[in-house]
């Protein structure tokens, strides 16, 4: 672990993502970092000036995890010797989202708890599709990055300077926009959407409605069951219409979801129940489609400016896995299970070396490659290098404009 | 403006006619006119007031506004707060329109004009006072806002001259007929006249919020009818930019200025309804409250509470929120740490000691003050949560327990629970639907209250040992529990303590 963040670690890159230009500004130096110690202890409101001294305090207290807060109004390890607590207040954040498969357990049916397959991951590609275009079309945001949390989650950082500089009440807006999945183990259904769908959700639905066939019907199998298809019943409006798919599934035990869902409306066809209100049953349908794909996401990560998220590129103490970046324009290809982990990542430096021994590398001939360049971590740190040139690139065309500004407003 | 702000507080003023003049004459000023029955209250106040007026007009209004933060904690609704309202603001704070032709016009809006800048004095020292202060305020204009005359409103909002909407053009209109169009069919829905507003989303996250208008690259398309949420707004965020200078200004104020221990005790009249269980760690005389005894003394908990000690028991677990919302009450009802880290670690007996000391006894122990920052600790922790906060924040997702199951549970399962809880007569079972489907959701814990307590409060009321006043509404857990403590032993102990 200790040769990890002393190797591979990009530091330098993960200093300019969060210091918004190459010089040390209070972005980085304000900024809040978070350890968990490996007894557990939490420390909170660390801050550094430059990514080397992070890098020494991680180094020197080997964390389990670190994670990243607000920038502060002022250093965060001074807090106490203000005489003024509000002075001491958090200024900005990127916008975060947390997506999490153990709330997705109520409808998976391959893995439940903290296990992930590759046919589960399928929601968080879903979800990361939906949210990642509705951040961007309906707001405009560019700069997004999702990263893979190691196990079984992802996360997002919306780094634009507008999303980071926005309030609890503007984060609270955009949560729930995008908020759909509501009520607890006791709530029933769980999608009430207005009709007519808003944009974002006729859009949504759109991208959902394969992923629904082929992710969900045919990989999770969710109603085969009896038992299980009752709940899909439940969430179907016409009780005549219900009997009679239910007289229909007892004949045939075993009928798979596909079938289950294809029968729905060739059942409604026949005329099994007089009153039906078709325009109704379409609503229910489409409201299941939502229950089954719809981005669940933990919101109250979102709402919040002072919470803590963890980094990337930190190490996932459980499985190993480093948490990378994950490639939207790859989203498909992106394999939970194959990401590079420490032990992985340690045996490659080794290998590219011949097995030299040595544990520093200080040869100079050979410091011109940086360790993680010879690594399966190279392409990770390439993107992430990319990202945040494509966010200092905006920023210093912003600075440049509000200093002319500035100038021409004569103080 | 802020400048005048500034100035308006001298910190060499000796009495109080010196500092009516300093603080209220701001010589360029004339007497202000009030052509319009709303006010951004952007100027602040220029003519002289007596001593008298200034604290009888601070009180009237603060009458006002705790009424306002009542309903809002009691969860009325919009049309049920206004209706609540009207008696009061008649008497208080009464604000006529223009085409009334009330002779006292003018003397209304001075009140409402100058009251509103003294409670911004009285309310501006702390951050929390702040925000209370512009909520309420901002729940009072729109009101006012949505009562107002059509004609004189459209008036006064093009007397704001906000610069920040742009029309949408027909070009647009065409390029999106599709996403507009699902903003606005459905019955009551329709856009009046056709116009549309384009404005960026900050401006409105509050339709943002609930998806109420259409969003594209960061702009939001707003309806013509939508504008009152814009200008109320913009109303609020004025206002909290305003308070904040104020707050800065405040420490200028001179100690032996006979304003401030009216300003001070104007500002402590206005405490949190919810605030009373802040160390309310105090149990029922003759409770015992141990980790042994809460299996029993769950007959006594509301439904939010019983239903988490349900689910504790069924899974001998709890989400995060779940633990929280019940670790605090059961701080709130006065079982101390030692007993509740006791009372958790044996629920959670499926958890190896282990997990349980790192996952688990730190949060409970952070509930209660014990560890955490400064202020945590000196606070002793977090305070039990209120049914406004239960109602209205965090909501229960996939898989969690916590919350009101009157808001959060379907209809079914509410009245399976309802049922656990001892309620069997269909007519109360159906009030408990129909207050649901009205959203009264505490109407309708106090609806089953009243029915488990009926022989009790019948007994307390006819021998007078309990006062209307401590049968009021239930707007808290901890509340609850006390209450029906209380007169499920009523007579056992003989001295039983009957607090507010
Ligand atoms: S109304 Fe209040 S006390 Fe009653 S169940 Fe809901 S949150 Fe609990
Ligand atoms: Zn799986």
């Amino acid at each position: 672990m200790r040769s990890f963040y002393q190797r591979l670690f990009p530091w330098r890159q993960l200093f300019q993502w969060l210091n918004h230009s190459p010089t040390p500004t209070n972005d980085f130096g304000n900024r809040e970092f978070a350890f968990t110690l490996q007894n557990d202890a939490y420390l909170r409101y660390q801050s550094f000036a430059t990514a080397d001294l992070l890098r020494k305090d991680v180094l020197r207290l080997m964390p389990s995890r670190f994670e990243i807060g607000p920038v502060y109004s002022t250093n965060p390890r001074d807090r106490k010797t203000l005489r003024n607590s509000s002075a001491f207040k958090p200024l900005s954040k990127e916008l975060c989202f947390d997506i999490d498969l153990t709330d997705y357990d109520d409808i998976r049916t391959c893995c439940d708890k903290a296990t992930i397959c590759n046919k589960c991951w399928q929601f968080m590609t879903m979800a990361i599709k939906v949210v990642d275009v509705a951040l961007r079309e309906d707001f405009g945001f560019k700069h997004i990055m999702w990263v893979y949390s190691g196990r079984r989650g992802a996360h997002a950082w919306v780094c634009d300077k507008k999303a980071r500089s926005m309030d609890d009440q503007k984060r609270r807006a955009i949560a729930n926009y995008l908020e759909v999945i509501k009520g607890g183990s006791q709530s029933g259904k769980k999608v009430n959407v207005k009709r007519p769908l808003h944009p974002h959700l006729s859009r949504s639905l759109d991208i959902l409605k394969t992923h629904f066939q082929e992710d969900v019907l045919d990989v999770q199998d969710p109603w085969a069951t009896a038992e299980q298809a009752e709940k899909l019943l439940q969430l179907l409006p016409d009780r005549n219409l219900n009997d009679s798919l239910r007289r229909k599934w007892e004949a045939a035990p075993g009928r798979s979801s596909t079938s289950k869902w294809a029968d729905i409306d060739a059942v409604a066809k026949t005329g099994a129940s007089k009153h039906l209100d078709s325009r109704a049953l379409l609503e229910a349908k489409q409201d299941i489609v939502l229950e089954y794909t719809y981005p669940r996401l933990d919101i109250e990560v979102s709402k919040k400016l002072n919470h803590l998220l963890k980094s990337p590129f930190v190490v996932h103490p459980g499985t190993g896995r480093v948490c990378v970046p994950i490639d939207t324009k790859a989203l498909e290809d992106f394999d939970p299970l194959g990401v590079p982990t420490v032990q992985s990542l340690l045996a490659e430096i080794d290998a590219w070396k011949g097995g030299e021994d040595g544990e520093e590398g200080d040869d100079k001939s050979k410091v011109n490659v940086a360790d993680w360049e010879k690594t399966s971590l190279k392409p990770y740190v390439d993107q992430f290098r990319t990202f945040v040139s494509g966010i200092i690139k905006d920023e210093g065309i912003a600075k440049v404009k509000r200093e002319r500004e500035d100038d021409s407003m004569d103080f | 403006m802020m400048r005048q702000d500034h100035n308006r507080i001298d910190p060499k003023r000796r009495n109080v006619v010196d500092y009516r003049k300093k603080q209220f004459a701001t010589p360029q000023f004339k007497d202000t006119q009030y052509p319009h029955r709303l006010n951004f209250y952007a100027d602040a106040p220029t003519a002289d007031i007596t001593l008298e007026q200034f604290e009888q007009w601070a009180i009237d209004r603060l009458r006002v506004l705790a009424e306002l933060e009542a309903c809002s904690f009691r969860n009325r609704s919009p049309a049920e707060t206004t209706s609540h309202m009207k008696p009061i603001l008649d008497k208080y704070l009464p604000l006529d329109s223009n085409s009334s032709s009330n002779t006292k016009l003018f003397s209304q809006r001075q009140k409402d004009h100058y009251s509103h800048f003294i409670l911004r004095l009285a309310f501006s020292s702390t951050e929390d006072l702040r925000r209370r202060f512009s909520r309420v305020e901002t729940m009072l204009f729109r009101m006012r806002f949505n009562s107002d005359d059509l004609s004189e409103r459209s008036a006064f909002v093009s007397s704001l001259d906000l610069d920040w909407w742009e029309p949408v053009t027909d070009d647009e209109k065409i390029r999106y007929a599709a996403e507009l169009a699902a903003m606005t069919s459905g019955k009551k829905m329709n856009n009046e006249d056709g116009t549309w507003f384009k404005v960026d989303w900050e401006r409105v996250p509050d339709l943002v919020e609930s998806r109420r208008v259409f969003l594209k690259a960061g702009k939001a398309y707003v309806p013509g009818r939508e504008q009152s949420s814009m200008v109320v707004a913009e109303f609020t965020s004025r206002l909290e930019r305003q308070l904040e200078l104020t707050a800065r200004a405040l420490p200028r104020l001179d100690e032996d200025d006979r304003l401030t221990p009216i300003l001070n005790h104007l500002s402590k009249n206005f405490i949190t309804p919810d605030s009373a269980y802040m160390s309310g760690s105090t149990a029922p005389a003759g409770a015992q409250i141990s980790a042994a005894n809460i299996d029993n003394l769950s007959q006594h908990f509301p439904a939010c509470m019983s239903n988490l000690h349900r689910s504790l028991r069924r899974d001998a677990h709890l989400k995060h929120y779940g633990r929280l919302q019940y670790t605090l009450f059961l701080k709130g009802i006065g079982l101390n740490l030692e007993e509740s880290l006791m009372f958790w670690r044996s629920s959670f007996h499926k958890v190896t000691d282990d997990t349980f000391n790192k996952e688990y006894r730190y949060n409970v122990r952070h509930s209660y003050g014990d560890v955490g920052g400064d202020s945590n600790r000196r606070g002793g922790g977090y305070s039990p949560f209120s049914c406004q906060k239960i109602l209205t924040e965090h909501p229960p997702g996939p898989g969690e327990a916590h919350g009101c199951p009157y808001r959060h549970f379907n209809l079914e399962n509410l009245t399976a629970l309802v049922q656990a809880m001892g309620v069997s007569d269909r007519s109360v079972l159906q009030g408990v639907k129909e207050d649901k489907d009205n959203q009264k959701f505490h109407m309708a814990c106090n609806r089953v209250f009243e029915h488990l307590h009926k022989a009790e409060i019948k007994k307390a009321k006819d021998e007078g040992i309990m006062t209307s006043n401590q049968l009021e509404t239930i707007v808290h857990p901890n509340e609850y529990f006390k209450r029906s403590y209380l007169l499920k032993n009523l007579g056992k102990e003989t001295d039983v303590k009957m607090e507010g």
